[in-house]
């Protein structure tokens, strides 16, 4: 509950922000056929309330949009029980249901709302989980993700991750007069907030592992800055401004340090580690090439990176112990770069160049390295995994405009989600 | 379509205020008042911009424009091909104005903007800009500029000249920005 009450607030202070209009739309390109069936009754909810949210709707839309369950549309439904004992589980057996979820959304008095659900087995009548969820007005999105999260777990296995956020830039407007903008939005790409607006690039956001900032590479005044900025304050501070590139930050899992690349005054990138505390500096790779686009290892303790010291840019990992060698890890094709662990540290995404197209691929690191091209288009990039693993959201190209698009980590299901206006690009999934 | 009728609107728009003979620049600089539409047309259509760039750099009145204009016609561009990084002899001539310029002018400060096109991962390109830069850097230098005298940055995919997914952008995007700095 006290996770509630930190995301509640968290909620508060974003609306205070400039929240952007754009409605996003979510295309399903391609589904799992075995995904499965779930009714959502609709929620009863207060007579008064004429703008009264549609919890059910919402949970539905995300267990859709996962790609493994797929919900019986409400016209369909020949009657809509609110509780458990209002249940004829013979009907919705019929109707080819195998999970059925009921409740209420019910006003508190000013401001408070309190939504109940119950989830049922069909076939075995059980009562799987049933909880009460309390919030003000603002919370009730939120709250309805984590009914989604709630169902979610319960079913597959994994925790959810509807209640999560993700951040991305969106660049609006054309040449000569584009703008660059931080955009923090809920996991579904509803609740968007721009969280920084500027007529000089922006790149590549990260979430610290709290969740409580991101840090981004800034061209503002025309030379590139790591910067990193607290949500809750909007305040920000530029953490690296050496001559040179100051790029590709990465936080290390304790939140304490960053990975970065800087340059030599020839041109020479690499990855170094900026200890956010001291500014102490460490350098980590000292090679010719381009060495850049670090990430941490789960323990803190190596980090994987993009470079071109072979030739076209590959994947290496490297262990922080002074003195380490740098290991390749991709050895199929000639681009593999930008790489990305998921939260279990079993897989490795990247962007690979297949037919000369850039597309999000996958590898075990546990296997024998063998890599899965997960993607179709021509320009996928900038893969981000979920903080439960189970999907990687990346930046695609739809008729020439950058959107968001999704891909199961088992590449089943692929969606795309498609803003009205503006370039999306580097999208990064928060943490739970 | 709509935004290529958008740009060439933006492209006519650029080249009436460039062509303007109220700017003061060209009020300044009557001798070189013929370069001004072309330099800042270059910096946005997509069509031959790497031709009109050459001749600009053999007038020798390099030093008149530089020491005097500060704005935003101080830029002159070198193209690369797909994936590369060595300086095409097409460029030499413009290389050669520059470094005779700044030789000559040791106190003017050049900066060299890296940029690629947008294939690929973002940061690896802002690695490619910084090659590119850093090309034009060393051919300078090997022809006598002082280190101290020139910056680069990258803005690897991030700035693009034009707008478009084919090689006619791809090919107007992949540069290195000679500005001088104030």
């Amino acid at each position: 509950m006290s996770k509630l009450f930190v995301w509640l607030s968290l909620s508060v202070c974003l609306a205070l922000c400039c929240p952007a209009r754009a409605e996003f739309v979510v295309q399903i390109t391609s589904g799992q056929s075995e995904a499965t069936p779930i009714a959502i009754v609709p929620f009863s909810t207060p007579e008064e309330a004429a703008d009264s949210f549609d919890v059910a709707g919402l949970v539905g839309a995300d267990l859709a949009r996962s790609g493994r369950f797929k919900p019986m549309d409400p016209k369909d439904m020949i009657e809509q029980p609110h509780t458990g004992t209002a249940i004829s589980f013979d009907d919705w057996r019929r109707l080819n249901n195998d999970y059925i979820v009921v409740g209420t959304l019910a006003a508190q008095g000013p401001d408070r709302y309190n939504i109940v659900f119950e989830l049922y087995n069909v076939l075995t009548r059980q009562r799987l989980v049933a909880y009460q969820i309390s919030t003000n007005r603002a919370g009730l999105r939120l709250a309805s993700h984590q009914v989604a999260d709630v169902i979610y777990e319960k079913i597959v296995g994994v925790r959810g991750a509807f209640a999560t956020r993700i951040a991305y830039v969106s660049v609006v407007g054309h040449l000569p007069d584009k703008r660059y903008r931080l955009v923090v939005a809920d996991a579904d790409d509803e609740n968007r907030h721009i969280i920084r607006d500027q007529s000089d690039p922006l790149m590549s956001p990260a979430w610290s592992p709290d969740g409580q900032s991101l840090a981004y590479v800034s061209f503002e005044d025309h030379l590139p800055s790591v910067f990193i900025q607290t949500l809750k304050t909007g305040e920000r501070r530029r953490v690296s401004a050496h001559a040179g590139v100051n790029q590709a930050p990465a936080w290390s899992p304790d939140g304490k340090k960053l990975a970065l690349t800087l340059s030599t005054r020839d041109g020479n990138l690499d990855v170094y580690i900026l200890d956010l505390a001291t500014q102490g500096l460490t350098r980590v790779t000292d090679d010719p090439g381009i060495d850049t686009e670090p990430q941490w290892s789960k323990d803190g303790q190596s980090l994987y990176f993009t470079s071109d010291r072979a030739g076209g840019p590959q994947i290496y990992k490297v262990s922080l112990t002074p003195g380490s060698r740098p290991r390749r890890l991709t050895f199929q094709g000639n681009y593999n770069a930008r790489p990305r662990i998921s939260p279990d540290e079993s897989q490795l995404a990247f962007v690979t160049q297949e037919d000369g197209a850039y597309r999000i691929a996958i590898m075990s690191l546990n296997g024998r390295g063998d890599v899965q091209v997960l993607t179709k288009g021509r320009f996928d990039v900038s893969p981000s995994f979920a903080p439960n693993g189970a999907e990687i959201i990346y930046a695609s190209r739809d008729h020439g405009r950058g959107v968001l698009a999704l891909v199961s980590s088992d590449g089943h299901v692929q969606e795309r989600l498609s803003s009205p206006e503006g370039e999306v690009q580097e999208p990064a999934w928060g943490p739970f | 379509m709509k935004r290529i009728v958008a740009i060439g609107v933006l492209v006519l728009g650029a080249a009436l205020l460039a062509g303007c003979p109220k700017k003061p620049t060209v009020k300044d600089q009557p001798a070189t008042g013929s370069q001004v539409p072309l330099s800042t047309a270059s910096n946005e259509s997509a069509g031959g911009a790497s031709t009109t760039m050459t001749p600009l750099g053999n007038d020798g009145t390099m030093g008149g424009i530089t020491a005097t204009n500060t704005g935003p016609l101080s830029g002159r561009v070198v193209y690369f091909d797909f994936d590369k990084t060595e300086i095409k002899p097409e460029f030499a001539d413009l290389i050669s104005s520059f470094a005779k310029n700044l030789t000559a002018h040791p106190t003017l400060k050049l900066r060299l903007e890296g940029n690629t096109d947008e294939r690929g991962t973002r940061e690896y390109n802002i690695g490619l800009g910084e090659r590119r830069a850093q090309a034009v850097r060393r051919a300078l230098m090997l022809q006598g500029v002082a280190e101290s005298q020139l910056t680069t940055v990258s803005f690897g995919a991030e700035r693009p000249a034009v707008e478009g997914d084919d090689e006619t952008a791809w090919a107007q995007n992949r540069r290195v920005e000679l500005v001088y700095q104030p």
